[in-house]
């Protein structure tokens, strides 16, 4: 029963991996850019958790705006891969002055 | 929009087109003028002045603000209220209103247009409702066409419930919440409707707005993520779901933050957890369509059993922090406004304030026909019209009406919050249906022409067919077209009588008879009519009093009650600037506002153990009650008091609720004390606490000599003890009609002569204000 879902585990990495490398290039620029920001938002909590919670503007702005870059990051794949039926007629440079304007108002 | 492009600029349907923007445009501007003047019925059967009691806070803060610059008014502490321990008001207050009131009159004063302060305060409410009503007109018709769109808009220009809210003078956090409510409902559904960034940006902003203005946003952070569920768990996820929520949650939360008053609640307490809550499980589900999307079915599955095992693991131990968490604080995290609404019955049992507010009451059945009077029968049609088809923005409105149907039910205040929703689906209600009749005639109509003009085509035997047997036989039309069905010939193009056909089935199964059609558009109409009829009245007559100034009609004309601007005024002009002045907390603002006085406690109830200091104060006799003011630094006492006119909302029908908060402090106040019999009286038959009290005493001191018996008005008895003196308190001021009192605290005497001494003499104060001693007069 292990080896069986040990063996379907590996199958189903495998899987991932090979339908993940699949996807374009500029797509996985910006997942990047996501684990990025995902990443930087974690060493903050880490941060809070160790050293404690003063002041806590500073590190609710510090998380909040990190998760609101990953998720209009997120926004933007949704609306630029090319594969997603409801965007066709979506371009990049609507989506860009959106990004740009929220990323002003984030932070 | 994109017919409108393809087709020549000269084409019929263009020109349908444009008439029809420009008709729908027109219509609005005046919508927008309907809704500013319904409600300037208070401006002009009394006077441009600013009503009731917690607009006369937002005045004096917007005063502040205009005189002192906004930096000043972010950082302001006043001293002037809750004397001693005063208010931090740029961390207490919804800062939307007064800064955009603050805006326009600088706007204005700024391009040499100088209206007062007071005239922007007064207007700003009707104007705000000419915006709503416009926003109501987007938002309707991202749900359902332009059509229901004016529909909607025309109905809450003059819906009551909201009118109530915002008549020109009522200068309160609703007049602009709303707008900014129902603007970013609009922006959501069309961030959902269109998956664009643009728009989630601006109703990230919308939210921001909201949450300045009201601490009503909360209803919009917990609607939109049930929503949010509602979609996913019946299938209908999609990226513009994504698009439309997680950018609203993040952005809104930190903006939401930036307001000083809600700060750091904005994640602390439970009323945003609903929000974070659902952006975890939409990150789960997106992350699950995609998985799903990139994997064989088969790989999908194992993931899945992978996941659940693992996941299951990590959910139980995070839900265990969780609850932690929300148990540690003894309210589970809910404020106590917020607790009252889940459950109803919170506020009476724990915080008597807050149930003895009369807006927070449950409303009557009558109440629900006042406040949204035909629409309360709209409704159910108009969400059955939501069903069919049901898109994600139907599903938004029926989802917004269920709750907010719910939470009127529990407090009369959130009437308002139900207005737009039974506007809205009201709005689609009678749009479908005009649609139904005005489709069925002009069907009737132009087949009874054709019928007459070309009698043998083919296009005229489908519906020949079906008509007779579809309808019913009401009037001429059906049996013209028998007697012609037997004249007809042959089919000569089967295919296409075949797809016409069934395009004419599929609209004969909706057409209905030529005269009920006809009927039905006047009972509609007539329908309207009986709406406008009652919007106005209630504008009118119900809801344009400013409570400030009293009117009441007798057989010598109308009588005008100045009493309050007329103590106030005295107040400050008879009274040193730095003197306190101690009342019942419904006159805190008024009396910071007009009299500019400080005050014990206000409106703004933050502190219930002051206020019960000042309840028990007016529940306890004489020289209890004076060593209480005394402490509290006070010089002038203040009541309010309608025995002589017959007004019912005074400070002895408010006496009970000092009571009950003064005993929920200090418990040697005891209500029962108060009460002879469970009965609640001021006669012959009161108990002697009550005749001893204070606000007895200073209510009714020398009230026996204004008919020689004493005989309450508002109370409709005779009152207990007539003649009495004062002994701690003088009497200052008594307004003209008997409505306001003033007394000034007496200062100790110099020197206290021996009990021996005063035992013999019996001085001139008449009634001992020691308890110990019997009181003669009962």
């Amino acid at each position: 029963m292990v080896k069986s879902t040990s063996k379907d585990a590996q199958d189903l990495f495998r899987s991932l991996h090979s339908a993940y490398s699949a996807t374009p290039t500029n797509l996985k620029i910006i997942d990047l850019y996501v684990v990025f920001a995902v990443f930087t938002a974690l060493i903050q909590v880490a941060y809070m958790a160790l050293v404690g919670s003063f002041p806590f503007n500073s590190f609710l702005s510090g998380v909040l705006s990190c998760v609101g870059t990953a998720v209009l990051a997120v926004c933007l794949r949704i609306q630029v891969n090319k594969e997603n039926k409801e965007f066709k007629h979506k371009t990049v440079v609507t989506n860009l002055r959106g990004i740009v304007a929220m990323f002003v108002i984030a932070v | 929009m994109a017919a409108v492009e393809s087709l020549p600029p000269g084409t019929p349907s263009a020109m349908r087109n444009a008439f029809g923007t420009v008709l729908s445009a027109l219509i609005l501007v005046l919508i927008g003028v309907l809704a500013f003047s319904i409600r300037l019925f208070s401006v002009i059967k009394y006077e441009s002045v600013i009503h009731e009691f917690d607009p006369y806070f937002n005045y004096r803060v917007t005063q502040f603000l205009s005189k002192n610059g906004i930096y000043e008014f972010w950082n302001w502490f006043d001293d002037r209220t809750w004397y001693p321990l005063g208010r931090v008001i740029g961390g207490t207050v919804y800062p939307g209103l007064t800064l955009t009131a603050g805006t326009i009159w600088w706007v204005l004063n700024s391009i040499n247009i100088p209206l007062s302060v007071e005239t922007v305060c007064v207007f700003t409410a009707p104007v705000f409702s000419a915006f709503a009503s416009w926003a109501t007109y987007l938002l309707t018709k991202e749900v359902k066409g332009s059509g229901a769109g004016l529909a909607a808009a025309a109905l809450l220009a003059m819906v009551p419930s909201y009118i109530s809210r915002s008549v020109a003078g009522s200068y309160d956090n609703e007049a602009v919440a709303i707008f900014a409510l129902i603007f970013t409902f609009y922006l959501y559904i069309k961030t959902l409707n269109t998956g664009s960034l643009f728009y989630a940006t601006l109703n990230a902003i919308a939210y921001f707005y909201m949450v300045c203005s009201w601490g009503g946003y909360t209803f919009i952070i917990n609607l939109i993520p049930m929503h949010v569920l509602l979609c996913i768990v019946t299938g209908r996820y999609s990226p513009r779901l994504y698009i439309a929520y997680a950018p609203l949650v993040v952005l809104g939360t930190l903006l939401a933050a930036l307001v000083p008053v809600v700060g750091f609640n904005a994640v602390l307490t439970s009323e945003h957890f609903a929000s974070f809550l659902v952006f975890i499980i939409i990150h789960v589900v997106a992350l699950v369509y995609y998985i799903k999307g990139i994997l064989t079915p088969k790989m999908f599955k194992v993931a899945v059993t992978l996941v659940v095992s693992i996941g299951l693991v990590v959910c139980l131990i995070v839900v265990a922090v969780l609850v932690a968490l929300v148990a540690s604080s003894p309210t589970g995290g809910w404020s106590g406004r917020s607790l009252s609404l889940l459950d109803p019955t919170y506020a009476s049992k724990y915080i008597p304030i807050i149930a003895s507010v009369s807006e927070h009451q449950p409303p009557t059945w009558p109440s629900y026909f006042m406040d949204i009077n035909v629409l309360a029968f709209l409704v159910p049609a108009g969400i059955i019209a939501c069903f069919s088809p049901l898109s994600d923005a139907s599903s938004f409105v029926v989802l917004y009406i269920v709750m907010s149907v719910y939470f009127s039910g529990v407090m009369v205040r959130l009437m308002l919050v139900l207005a737009p929703a039974a506007c809205i689906m009201s709005g689609i209600a009678l749009s479908q249906a005009f649609d139904v009749f005005t489709g069925s005639i002009k069907y009737q109509l132009s087949s009874k022409s054709k019928d007459n003009a070309e009698d043998n085509t083919s296009t005229k035997n489908a519906p020949k067919d079906d008509a007779s047997s579809g309808k019913t036989d009401k009037g001429e039309e059906v049996s013209k077209e028998r007697s012609s069905k037997k004249g007809k010939k042959k089919e000569r193009e089967p295919a296409e009588k075949l797809s016409v056909k069934s395009k004419i089935v599929k609209k004969k199964a909706l057409v209905l008879p030529l005269e009920a059609s006809i009927v039905a558009l006047l009972l509609l109409i007539m329908l309207g009519a009986f709406y406008v009829i009652h919007c106005v009245w209630a504008a009118a007559e119900a809801y344009s009093a400013p409570s400030i100034v009293l009117t009441s009609q007798s057989h010598d004309g109308l009588h005008v009650f100045d009493d309050f601007r007329e103590s106030y005024a005295w107040l400050s002009h008879n009274t040193d600037v730095d003197d306190k002045v101690a009342s019942w907390w419904d006159y805190g603002y008024q009396t910071t506002a007009m009299a500019n006085r400080t005050v014990i406690v206000d409106n703004n109830t933050w502190n219930n153990t002051h206020i019960a200091t000042v309840g028990t104060a007016m529940s306890s006799p004489e020289k209890a009650a004076w060593e209480i003011f005394n402490s509290l630094d006070v010089k002038y006492v203040l009541v309010v008091f309608g025995g002589v006119i017959g007004y019912p909302s005074d400070d002895i029908n408010k006496f009970l609720w000092m009571v009950r908060i003064g005993g929920g402090e200090f418990p040697h106040i005891k209500e029962a004390d108060y009460l002879r019999d469970g009965q609640y009286r001021i006669d012959s038959e009161a108990t002697p606490t009550m005749l001893n009290c204070l606000m007895y005493k200073l209510c009714y001191y020398r009230f026996v000599e204004t008919d020689g018996k004493g005989y309450d008005r508002v109370r409709r008895t005779e009152i207990g003890k007539k003649y009495f003196k004062l002994t701690h308190f003088e009497e200052v001021f008594t307004s003209h009609h008997w409505m306001v009192r003033i007394y000034k605290l007496k200062p100790q005497k110099n020197r206290i002569r021996g009990r021996v001494k005063k035992l013999k003499q019996k001085t001139s104060s008449g009634v001992s204000s020691k308890s110990v001693k019997k009181n003669p007069w009962m």
